[in-house]
């Protein structure tokens, strides 16, 4: 892990495991299955839910800051703490929270390579009790804008020959075959993606026990498709989530400068009336 | 302490699908996740209090009634 571009946002199974009781930092799973933290979790680890506790359930956004702040508080984070993200399928979700954690401001984030595979996998301690965290201050920045792309931002980008569109949806996704992954609802009228992206399924990143390809690997896979650093680099996938993964190894693994999360995604685009698609 | 026994992910075509087993016991539960292989979204899972393959075989037969309802 030592040679990426800013190694220190990862930790090992085994840091954790001789960390997970350090006072200075908290530890969040993160699951897509999200009943996988009743079955088992890092002692000590807190359990936040994608679908409830990392959006507005309202209207569709980000979670609010003042939501942030409260979520941050009742597990127990202020705003000095470490906190160490884990989840299964190789840190999807970790991924999605870290992103959100960074859009707000919080410093010190790590993701545990190879998330709850791994762990389980290594047969490391677990226990089903959820923790009782002693309520902490946080406050928020306000979203740091420049970690997101927009609409309208990705209706000029895509035309640009300085900006690069990263396609991180399945195969199937990208050439229009399918409209969603099997099993997930269809929500869009139109299948293929935005005029000139190119398709890196976000989980190529991953090798096979969920930890981060080496960075020689990562550089050969986006290199490969013309995704450089000297780019101004946008990743999509259906709702911002699988791209939240490309997006952190994209700025913290690989070092580009320029990379936003366009979490508006193709359930965005594959709906508006009249925007160009290619398959 | 609970720990992860025997963690095994096999793979499998249904309906056209390929999907992605994984299945373990924690202290006397055995479960099992099946979900599509890209991008690993949940399409079904079960537990089980008699043994692994049970676990699987149940949320295989969920798997199947989800993606032949589909």
């Amino acid at each position: 892990m030592s040679n990426y571009a800013n190694p220190e946002v990862l930790v090992s199974t085994q840091w954790v495991d001789e960390h997970k009781n350090d006072a200075n930092l908290v530890i969040a799973e993160v699951d897509v299955d999200t009943k996988a933290y009743e079955e088992g979790h890092v002692p000590g680890a807190i359990g936040w839910n994608w679908q409830t506790q990392l959006c507005d359930t309202l209207q569709r956004d980000i979670i609010k800051k003042a939501d942030l702040e409260a979520l941050m508080s009742s597990s127990g984070i202020s705003n000095d703490k470490m906190v160490v993200l884990y989840g299964d399928n190789n840190n999807w979700f970790a991924a999605w929270a870290f992103w959100q954690l960074k859009m707000y401001g919080h410093k010190d984030i790590r993701i545990m390579n190879g998330g709850r595979k791994k762990w389980l996998a290594e047969s490391r301690g677990l226990t089903k009790d959820a923790p009782a965290p002693k309520r902490a201050s946080y406050k928020a920045s306000e979203p740091d804008q420049a970690l997101r792309a927009y609409l309208p931002q990705v209706q000029t980008a895509y035309r640009a020959s300085d900006t690069v569109l990263v396609d991180v949806r399945s195969g199937d996704e990208f050439t229009g075959k399918i409209l969603s992954p099997p099993g997930l609802p269809e929500t869009c009228q139109r299948g293929g993606h935005i005029p000139g992206a190119k398709s890196i399924p976000w989980a190529q990143a991953c090798n096979d026990d969920g930890t981060f390809k080496s960075l020689e690997d990562l550089q050969a896979l986006y290199a490969g498709k013309g995704v450089t650093a000297d780019k101004s680099v946008i990743a999509y996938c259906r709702i911002g989530e699988r791209s939240s993964h490309t997006w952190f190894v994209l700025k913290y693994l690989l070092g580009y400068k320029n990379v936003k999360n366009y979490d508006g995604s193709w359930t965005e685009w594959g709906n508006l009336v009249g925007a160009p698609v290619e398959r | 302490m609970l720990k992860s026994e025997n963690y095994r992910t096999t793979m499998r075509v249904i309906e056209g699908v390929t999907i992605s087993i994984t299945s373990y016991k924690i202290g006397e539960q055995f479960y099992c996740h099946v979900t599509n292989s890209d991008p690993g979204a949940t399409i079904a899972r079960a537990e089980a209090t008699t043994s692994q393959e049970d676990a699987e075989q149940i949320a295989q037969a969920k798997a199947i009634e989800k993606l032949t309802h589909k």
